[in-house]
């Protein structure tokens, strides 16, 4: 295998990687690990690990309730967090960044205070009967099936935009799915399945003319695209934009979501209990302002401290460095899985139009089985549907298999793959 | 990791050629099963006359594993009264879920034996009980509406 060098690769590739302690591992039989499975989860670097024992080891501590010396160090170290993710998103402020569970917890937040009046009984942006949410047919199930159980219980219409054939959002019927009953618009960034990166400014100044709440999953855009929301005009901003820790090169157990401040103030509260209200009698409560409101229970606390090294360290290399790297490998890769005989991607085929996930079909051979030949040469892909079965269905397919990369992944690695799937054609005995 | 363990040539056999795949009109019971993790799916129909299960029909989409336990399944049970099929389900699920470490009967599984490697793969032992979960299924709906009565008219 081949040091190739190839045009937006980061120049440090070598040193980043030993940053990442796992990528040494070798598996069953003597090989080397080839991690091409990203999308689905980031392995993390020692900085991440380090910063999490470290807190484990000498600061830990509730936060926010204990008056001891401990306590003040880990809340201290939880708001760091904190503020280390609104840099990384380029929040306006912030108390605008509300850590949840994960990215479908953060979803699922929005989805569930949007059904109720607030606390002082109005109703600005509460949906009801009649109203539209419109999604897309490319969401993972976190950003479909929150919506269905919204409309399903207030009795609002879920409807959402098709793809077209090379896997972009159909957007030719927008003025009849985007109109003045439209109360939500929720769509993901980047596709998890096809990669395709979407107009996110455009869609947002749509929405925003009809006086719809914009919502955006970056899960798979945070670990790849710079996000500088304060520097977005604010027709174009959306308002609410979520992303989970763990495909950041951050930890588990943690994810974030950011929404417009004097958005936040005016919804009810999510989960009830500690931490996010004012004060508490047996009739009634009061709540917390932002964030905390909508931070009920101990938080993840050693998850927000390793979140925000990793946003650090993502931030440290920079993220036009590691979208232009994303870029190069995905242009590789493309160009790889196309040579081999009866293999179809699916999604746009221009890397500068998608994320670094690719999933394909090999004619004659199952994605399982593909991940599971792969996989005894220590090539880690993801088979199946990734979560997003109505993306599939549309494309006539049950399964792909995806690869994806990630900012420590070298053009050998997508020749290991390459390699293995000739090797898979030939053990099927595919002509 | 041992690829061929997993990939016997009569698992690759029976799933280039399976046997008795298709759905056909004689059942009591048909029944839909899903992997939800990995999306694989059948839509499998029995018939049972005269305590025999007559027919195993099924439409079945997935991977090697999947398909080709299906047809080693439809081998295995039709023809066989339910009790003596059953016993067969019992004894396949047993190596299955077994890590390996079970000694297969050839005399009862047949093809199935093929399956004992199956079972060194934690993530595959679902995809080769899809079809087997989904007949043991069908079976009790079919007994179940035949003990109802008035079984066999209805298909007519």
């Amino acid at each position: 295998m081949s040091d190739l060098v190839l045009p937006g690769l980061l120049d440090d590739l070598a040193v980043i990687r030993q940053d990442f302690p796992i990528l040494e591992r070798m598996l069953a039989g003597g090989q080397p690990l080839v991690y091409l499975d990203s999308a689905n989860t980031s392995q993390k670097p020692q900085v991440v690990i380090d910063a999490m024992v470290d807190h484990l080891e000498r600061h830990n501590a509730n936060i926010a309730r204990a008056m001891h010396q401990l306590g003040a160090e880990a809340t201290e170290a939880f708001e760091a967090g904190r503020d280390k993710v609104a840099a990384f998103l380029g929040a306006p402020s912030r108390d605008e960044v509300i850590f949840t569970k994960n990215a479908s917890e953060a979803l699922n937040l929005v989805a569930n205070v949007l059904a109720w009046p607030n606390a002082s009984g109005g109703a600005p942006f509460q949906v009801g009967e009649g109203d539209d949410v419109v999604i897309t047919e490319m969401e993972h199930h976190s950003n479909i099936v929150p919506w269905q159980l919204l409309t399903q219980r207030t009795g609002a219409n879920l409807k959402w935009f098709g793809l077209t054939d090379g896997g972009e959002l159909d957007l030719s019927n927008i003025d009849s799915l985007i109109t003045e009953t439209t109360k939500v618009v929720a769509f993901t960034w980047v596709s998890n399945m096809l990669g395709t990166i979407n107009p996110v400014a455009e869609l947002t100044r749509r929405a925003h003319a009809v006086g719809a709440l914009v919502v955006v999953d970056a899960s798979q855009a945070a670990p790849q695209l710079a996000i500088d929301l304060a520097a977005m005009a604010p027709e174009e901003r959306p308002d609410f934009v979520v992303f989970t820790g763990h495909k950041v090169v951050g930890p588990t157990g943690i994810g974030v979501l950011w929404g417009r401040g004097d958005l936040l103030e005016q919804l009810p509260p999510f989960l009830g209990g500690g931490e996010m209200i004012a004060t508490v009698t047996m009739e009634k409560s009061t709540y917390a302002g932002i964030p905390h409101r909508f931070e009920a229970g101990t938080p993840p606390i050693v998850e927000a401290v390793g979140l925000g090294a990793a946003v650090d360290y993502l931030g440290h290399v920079g993220l036009d460095r590691i979208h232009a790297h994303e870029q190069a490998i995905t242009a590789y890769a493309l160009e790889g899985l196309q040579t081999i005989k009866g293999l179809k991607v699916m999604g746009p085929l221009d890397a500068a139009k998608r994320g670094g996930a690719i999933s394909f079909e090999l004619e004659g051979v199952h994605p399982h089985d593909i991940a599971q030949v792969l996989d005894s040469r220590g090539i880690a892909v993801r088979a199946g549907h990734h979560c997003a079965k109505p993306a599939h269905a549309r494309f006539g397919v049950q399964a792909s298999t995806r690869m994806s990369s990630y900012l420590y992944t070298t053009p050998a690695e997508i020749d290991a793959l390459i390699e293995g799937l000739e090797y898979t054609r030939s053990y099927f005995k595919l002509g | 990791m041992d690829l061929d363990a997993l990939y016997q040539d009569i698992i690759l056999d029976h799933y280039k050629n399976p046997h008795g795949k298709g759905l056909r009109e004689e059942f009591e019971a048909e029944v839909h099963h899903v992997n939800p993790t990995c999306g694989d799916e059948i839509t499998l129909r029995v018939h049972v006359e005269d305590g025999r299960v007559a027919d195993v029909s099924y439409d079945s989409q997935g991977c090697s594993i999947s398909q080709a336990s299906a047809s080693v399944l439809y081998d295995l049970v039709h023809g066989k009264t339910v009790d003596e099929a059953m016993e067969i389900h019992a004894k396949f699920q047993e190596l299955m879920q077994g890590k390996g470490q079970v000694e297969p009967d050839e005399d009862v599984l047949e093809d199935g034996i093929a399956f004992a490697g199956v079972a060194k793969f934690p993530a595959r032992v679902k995809c080769a009980l899809l079809s087997w979960m989904a007949w043991k299924d069908a079976t009790v709906q079919s007994i179940g509406q035949a003990a109802a009565g008035g079984q066999t008219e209805e298909k007519a």
